[in-house]
């Protein structure tokens, strides 16, 4: 029963993921300009598209290109930059690399603790804690990454210099160095993610503090902090694993804007400059990965809630 | 409702909702009145590179030597107007399709959700960068990209608002009197939904205009010489190795006119407290 329900919601995972995959494609293929006229700008006649669309292979239909796209980018072998002729594929896997760890790095740190101060928040809740947090969560649902990003340079990096305001980082560096590079982008992500995951972790903890089974325990004259994680927490894990992998889907996206400010040299970055030089191969597959990585952190999600919750295993 | 608080408008007035009405009335009149009230033009060259703020110009002056008060107030008009329009272009065509949606139901209500499910599995910031690649970064384009994508979202609440109320026994009345579509949508449905959708009008502004402001920071939005405040802070950015704050000004311009419409979007709901439709 339950491999059923798992294998129904992978395939609907993987059929999303399929759908995506089509989506960029297919926006790239509608829209009025194709790749030829991209790259020749203002200067294109007729003939110049005509042999540019001749030579990239653009006259074949569309369905034939969307599957060697698709084969070619499960294989890892992404073709050309239209911008330099260079092959992608190795440019993109370093600059992959250095976005994983920036945001790993971010998660690392931003998960726990923002389930620690979530259950902080629940366990004394209507405090001056509790509302501080969510005074918080206002500001920085209301900063954009960027100017959070030049806060901390302007303290951390300008006026108190204990970490670099770049983060200028490259194959040479050991790890330690790196951590260094990338503290004040790490730092501004962890803030953007973290006030969002606790306050959803606190009202998914005081939700289940509703329930008639938590005043039995009150009754019993179980300590407060016991009745939260042995009571609470295990009821409420399926909403807060939901949003712990949301906010990390959310860091796939807040990590572009945030490479920009501190000129880091990720996957955003190079989005970023790809678009700006309408290199559409580049973009396509830059995009490809940040969709795929956000659809799949979903999925886990999903699946995590159903393994999670006893009466989603054993249904009736 | 706390002692102390204002009576505006035959309601007490928060010390929040009043200041949610300070900031966006500022901002309005920012808008409105900026080539009013600038000192100087939004392209003049007015003095020495990042000058700092004195008597002549409050804020001081920006990468190019530009009187950065006077750019703040026609960034205003740039990226407030934008975002509204995109704001205004979304709900328009949310309502629509999500109101089509939930009144025709059957199979248009099926491949309307299967679309919209799909499109909002993609970060609208990645799929706005793929469809701006083709596009290019002009402001049709811009609006265009954003309103379709950001009206996914605009879809998902208007049918889940639109299905709790085409079950109601007066739009059966009006289906029976044989009114059509649009009147069912427009006298009907819509008059009834309206609480959640202001609400949400508000929020999606925020976003829309948050988002905007991301792309121009960025390179990709709005393109000089206009003032926006995106760009402002993409601008002045080097300031910040020289211990300047040029980039923290249109910075804090982006957040204080977020916070003020929240406030605002706080204060309607706690008047028009939780609607039908909301919990969808």
């Amino acid at each position: 029963m339950l491999l059923k329900l798992v294998g129904y919601r992978l395939a609907r995972g993987l059929t999303t993921l399929w759908l995506v995959s089509l989506l960029i494609f297919a926006s790239t293929e509608i829209l009025p300009g194709d790749v030829a006229t991209a790259i020749l700008g203002q200067s294109r006649t007729p003939e110049t598209v005509a042999a540019i669309r001749n030579s990239l292979g653009l006259n074949r239909p569309a369905y034939i290109r969307y599957a060697d796209w698709l084969g070619h980018f499960v294989r890892g072998d992404i073709g050309k930059s239209l911008a330099n002729q260079r092959d992608i594929a190795p440019e993109i896997r370093e600059r992959l690399g250095n976005t994983l760890f920036l945001a790993g790095i971010a998660a690392c740190i931003s998960v726990p603790l923002s389930i620690l101060l979530g259950l902080l928040a629940a366990i004394r809740h209507e405090s001056f804690f509790d509302r501080l947090v969510s005074a918080a969560t206002l500001a920085t649902i209301s900063f954009p990454e960027f100017f959070i990003g030049y806060v901390l340079i302007i303290v951390f990096a300008v006026k108190l210099d204990w970490f670099p305001s770049l983060a200028m980082i490259d194959s040479q560096m050991g790890f330690w160095a790196r951590l260094d590079a990338i503290a004040l982008p790490a730092a501004t992500l962890v803030l953007v993610v973290l006030a969002h995951m606790m306050r959803q972790t606190r009202a998914a903890v005081l939700n289940i503090l509703g329930h008639p089974f938590i005043e039995m325990a009150v009754l019993k004259g179980v300590p407060k902090w016991r009745i939260v994680l042995e009571h609470a927490v295990p009821n409420a894990l399926a909403p807060i694993v939901n949003v712990v992998a949301l906010n990390l889907a959310y860091l796939v996206v807040g990590v572009v804007v945030v490479e920009v400010v501190f000129v880091y040299p990720g996957m955003g970055q190079l989005m970023v400059d790809s678009v700006a030089k309408r290199d559409v191969p580049v973009v396509q597959t830059c995009g490809l990965i940040f969709a795929l990585t956000y659809v799949g952190l979903n999925m886990i999600a999903d699946l995590v809630g159903v393994l999670s919750n006893p009466r989603l295993r054993h249904p009736r | 409702m706390r002692p102390g608080a204002i009576k505006v408008f035959r309601t007490r007035l928060s010390i929040g909702a009043l200041l949610g009405f300070t900031i966006v009335g500022i901002n309005l009149a920012a808008v409105i009145l900026a080539p009013v009230i600038a000192p100087y033009g939004q392209a003049d060259l007015v003095g020495d590179v990042w000058a700092p703020p004195s008597a002549q110009f409050w804020l001081g002056l920006d990468s190019l030597g530009r009187d950065m008060l006077s750019r703040l107030l026609y960034g205003a008009r740039t990226t407030v107007s934008i975002a509204l329009l995109i704001t205004v272009c979304s709900f328009a065509i949310g309502i629509m399709t999500g109101f089509t949606a939930a009144v025709i139901g059957r199979w248009v209500d099926i491949a309307l959700s299967q679309l919209v499910d799909a499109v909002m599995a993609i970060p609208t910031l990645i799929f706005a960068l793929v469809i701006l690649s083709v596009l290019g970064t002009s402001v049709p384009a811009l609006v265009g990209t954003i309103a379709v994508l950001d009206s996914t979202r605009v879809f998902r609440l208007c049918r889940a608002i639109g299905l709790n109320i085409v079950v109601m026994d007066y739009v059966e009345v009006a289906r029976l009197r044989g009114e059509k579509l649009w009147w069912i949508m427009s006298r009907e449905v819509l008059p009834n939904s309206l609480p959640p959708l202001i609400t949400e009008f508000g929020l999606r502004f925020c976003f829309a205009f948050l988002f905007i402001a991301a792309l121009s920071f960025v390179g990709l939005g709005i393109q000089p010489p206009i003032a926006d405040w995106g760009g402002m802070v993409r601008d002045n950015a080097p300031a910040i190795n020289f211990g300047g704050l040029a980039p923290l000004i249109p910075a804090a311009a982006i957040a204080q006119l977020t916070i003020g419409v929240n406030l605002l979007v706080d204060w309607y709901l706690s008047i028009h407290s939780r609607p039908h439709g909301l919990a969808a």
